[in-house]
This record gives C-alpha cells, structure tokens and sequence, in this order.
C-alpha cells in the first residue's frame, strides 16, 4: 500500500496577531509572533520545527524566520505559487512531506503589511511586466478590474445580480460582527450601504473587495500520531489538492474556451477524489474571498451546485449560520482581515475544535480554498 | 525669468499621455509590429492552423515551433466590460470612469482581445456614453499610436 495523504497528518497549532490597517511591526516582526503563538498552541518547542512552507508575494523567507525563532534542522521547504492560490498548498505540502517522512513538525505562515503604505496600483513601475502588454495599456490594472470582466460576463449568462454578490458579502460582514478579531467586528453592512457604495470596477462596488490588512498567521502540522499527545484537538487534513487547468492563464484567464469554469473545478476533482466525503457532507466552508463574485464561481467549482446555479445558492440564507452552507465564519477576506487566505485555515481550525465566535452546531467537516481565479488550492478538514 | 514654467500653449491635453505602455517580449512582438501598420494580426500554428493566444513558442495542440501571423478582419463582439474608478494611475483615474472591454473576434472568438471601446481611434477612453455598452454588440478595430511608444488597437462600434 501507498502513502496516503488521507487524515495521516493534523493541524495542531494556529496563531495569529492583531489585524489592522496600519501595525507598527515589521513583517519579519509579525510572521515570528504568529508562528512563535501557532507553536505554543499546539505545546511544540521551536526546535523541534524541520519543515516550512510558504507561498509567493510572502515576503519573509524560512532562512530568517527559522533562524529567528530558533528551529532545529531543516529538512522541509517549499514555496508555492501564485499568491492567493497557495494558501491551502502550504499546508498540503507540508501533510505531503511528514506523510512522507521528509519531516516531523511542520510550519505555515503568512504576513503581509498590505494596509500600510501605497496601493500596488499606483507604482507605475509594478505595472509593467511583459505579460500584462496584453491588458494594463487598456486600464484594466487591478485584480478588481480583471475580476470584474469575469462577474459582468457571469450575470450576463446566468442572471446573477448585485444582490447575490451582496447576499456573499452580507454573510461575511455579519460573522465579523461576530468575531472581535476582525477589522470590521463593529461596522455592520446593510443593503442600502451596499447598493449605494462607490464603484471600484462597474459591476463590483466597494463591498465587493476584500479589506486592506496588515497581519500574520501560522499553522502547524504534525503526523496524526503525534496529534493525539498535543494540547489540542487535532484537525485532520482529511484530503487536498492544487488545480492548474490546462490552457489556464491566470487571473486574466480570457483566452481559455471556458474562462467562467477556473481552477476550482481542477481542484475540486482531485480533492473529492482523494475523499471519503463529498460536497453534500461539508458542515461549513471557508472560500477564498478577494472579491464577492469568487463565491458563486467557487460553489459550482466545488460542487454544491450546478453550473450557472451558484448565485442562485447564495438566496434565502444559505450562507448565514443555519444556512444550507455557512460561509467564512470569521468574516473572511471582505470582513475579518485579507491575509491572501490564510485566515480562512485558522477559522477552519476554530470550527473544528469547537471554538469559533460564529460555531456552527457540532461542525465536523470543513472546506477551506484558496483563490479561486489563479492556480489554486484546497483543504478538507475534518475533526 | 522662471524657467520652469511649460510654454504657454492652446494645444488640449493629449488623452494618451502617460498611459501605460505595452512591453512586447519576444514572443509578442509582432503583433505590435503589426498594429502599427493597422493591422490585426492572430498568432497562427504553420503546421495545425490553430490561432493561438497571448502568443508564445509553441502550439498546444500538436506542438510544432512553426507559426506565422494570420491577418484578421477587425471584427468582433464584445463579450465583456467594466467601468474602472479610482484608485488609479494617474493617467487613468483623469479619465475615469473609462470602458475596458473583451473582444471576441469573429474569426476566431476564443481569441479574445482587452481593449477599450472609443469614439474615435485617438479619442479619450471615456469617449462612449457607458450606456451604450452592450455584451455581444459588433465592433471593428482601429489603431492608436500611443504617444512615444507603439501603436495600440482600439474598437469602435460597428453601428455608432
């Protein structure tokens, strides 16, 4: 018999700082806190530390956060790509190497200062690599612009309208009122605020993006063995998968036959597969949330419904606690706090253990993804 | 004397200016080459026929290096669009909120090209009513020199 990734490894420990938009630490400051935190979660010494896993646009690197915080010998790295798409991978890649016996403790992290100083849009200079001579000479310059193309052609198509994008971010403001770590724990969203906000990008508004967030996050995985001994109640990595379609060209994904069907369907089809559950047996999902229309796209991605039929799931409730689906129960990238993702593992970690601020009723089961739009990832968690 | 001040002129200001200008790699650079001879030009495969695009190497399809550059009629729809509003580079937030549209071209519409909907080739890009945007509308390319730097094409409607 083979490795199996299936439930032979947990996340033991989670950490985190404060979100803000402005923190007076330095990334390198923040990244270490919240590993040093995820650490003493799971009551695993530093040194026993041997693998680390990261994803691009991060900018602190192992060599400075194992020297930092005082890991042992390393015999683990890797650093996935496509931003937002490697969120889930880290942790993947990490169950894929203590699976393996590459390593013992593993360490996932994110830190970004992303709500301090300017705006990537408005430095010329990082405007201008070849790939993009294709669309920033034409002002579409943003993610929310290039996302933007995808929501009007996907109402255009299935009759979705600015009430179910807004249906997506109400159920994430909501749980952040909920959740006293997030940013917008005490700024309530109603649907006149919604329908009369700036545009960022016609059709997507200003609730329709994630916030601007400085902070970091950590994780820690271990063998299900040695998760029995830990402090806390393991989280299983039940199943896991990346998803780079063929003929995909990342966020400006417009040159594919299908450019509505993204990466998280590839994702999807690995990730069930290698699964004794399926879409109907998910408890509650974290969905990577940069923008509202990522939902309904992810949804039909992963399963819980048709093609065309994800903005008519986000109707009646589904996603509120005691919905058919409840979704970013911390508040998510639009509410809690946008950290490429990584927000939505913890949370899945809370819901698993019991002890969210929004915890759906005996929650066993949880799909975490990464950003859907750019090559992938995703995570079946379960307790 | 202040030296510093521009010359006094009646010359309104250039919509293009400082707009941000495509950086050809070597793979792209014909289509470049072409638009600035007016024309559309669709990276084809030599030995399957396939268009392929953004262009590079090799063909998807049956892997062959060979390929040439297909001329197009100009002609699409436009199948999709936003209305971007600051915060944006300064050259863009002065005309926002502009159009940025995808085509699809009528020979080939997997092929879809980002562009912007004008009312002219040298017109601003916020130079048609935002209202008169329509997913599957035809349009027609024309061709735009960017100033200091290369030709650009643009889409006009085919019924104005």
């Amino acid at each position: 018999m083979g490795a199996t990734l299936k439930d032979a490894t947990a996340i033991v420990g989670i950490g985190q700082t404060s979100f803000a938009k402005r923190l007076p630490e330095s990334e390198k400051r923040l990244a270490c806190r919240a590993i040093v935190a995820a650490l003493d979660d799971a009551g695993i010494a530093p040194s026993e530390v041997d693998a680390f896993a990261s994803y691009t646009m991060e900018e602190t690197d192992e060599v400075e956060i194992a020297k930092s915080i005082g890991a042992g010998d390393v015999t683990h790295f890797s650093k996935v790509g496509y931003g937002g798409g490697g969120s889930c991978a880290t942790v993947a890649h990490l169950a894929a190497a203590i699976a393996t016996g590459q390593a013992s403790v593993g360490v996932a992290w994110r830190s970004r200062k992303r709500g301090s100083g300017p705006r990537p849009w408005t430095n010329t200079r990082v405007q201008l690599p070849t790939p993009a001579q294709w669309t920033r000479p034409f002002g579409l310059l943003r993610p929310a612009d290039e996302i933007g193309m995808l929501a009007r052609r996907y109402m255009h198509e299935y009759g979705a309208t600015r009430d179910h994008f807004f249906n997506v971010a109400l159920a994430c403001r909501n749980r952040a009122n909920q959740n006293p770590a997030a940013m917008m724990y005490d700024r309530p969203l109603t649907r006149e605020m919604y329908m009369t906000a700036r545009w960022i990008s016609e059709p997507l508004c200003l609730f329709d993006n994630c916030l601007e967030t400085d902070g970091a996050l950590a994780c820690v995985v271990v063998a299900a063995g040695r998760a029995r001994d830990c402090r806390r109640r393991p989280v299983y990595v039940h199943a896991a998968a990346q998803g780079l379609p063929a003929q995909h060209h990342g966020m400006v994904n417009y040159w594919n036959d299908d450019p509505l069907t993204g990466p998280a369907w590839t994702a999807a089809r690995h990730l069930w597969k290698g699964a004794d559950l399926g879409p109907q047996d998910i408890d509650v999902a974290q969905i990577y949330d940069a923008f509202t229309p990522l939902i309904p796209l992810s949804l039909e991605g992963y399963g819980f419904c048709g093609r065309g039929e994800g903005a008519a799931f986000t109707e009646g409730g589904a996603l509120e606690i005691g919905g058919r689906l409840p979704l970013n129960t911390g508040g998510g990238g639009l509410s809690e706090a946008y950290v490429h993702g990584f927000n939505l593992i913890t949370e899945g970690v809370r819901q698993l253990r019991g002890t969210s601020t929004a915890q759906v009723p005996d929650a066993a089961t949880c799909l975490v993804t990464a950003g859907e739009g750019v090559p992938t990832s995703a995570l079946l968690l379960r307790s | 004397m202040n030296t510093s001040l521009p010359p006094a002129t009646d010359t309104p200001p250039d919509p293009s200016a400082d707009l941000l200008l495509p950086v050809p790699d070597d793979d792209g650079a014909p289509f470049w080459e072409y638009a600035a001879r007016g024309e559309l030009r669709v990276q084809t495969c030599s030995d399957c026929d396939e268009p392929r695009f953004p262009p590079r190497p090799c063909c998807p399809h049956c892997q062959s290096f060979a390929a040439h550059w297909q001329r197009m009629s100009g002609r699409g729809r436009i199948w999709s669009y936003v209305l971007p509003h600051p915060p944006l580079l300064p050259a863009y937030a002065a005309q926002a909120p502009y159009n940025a549209i995808i085509v699809e071209l009528t020979e080939a519409p997997r092929i879809r090209l980002v562009g912007n909907l004008v009312a002219a080739p040298d017109a601003a890009l916020n130079s048609v009513d935002p209202a008169r945007l329509r997913i599957g509308a035809p349009v027609k390319a024309v061709f735009h020199a960017l100033p200091g730097g290369p030709t650009v094409p643009r889409w006009v409607l085919e019924r104005p």
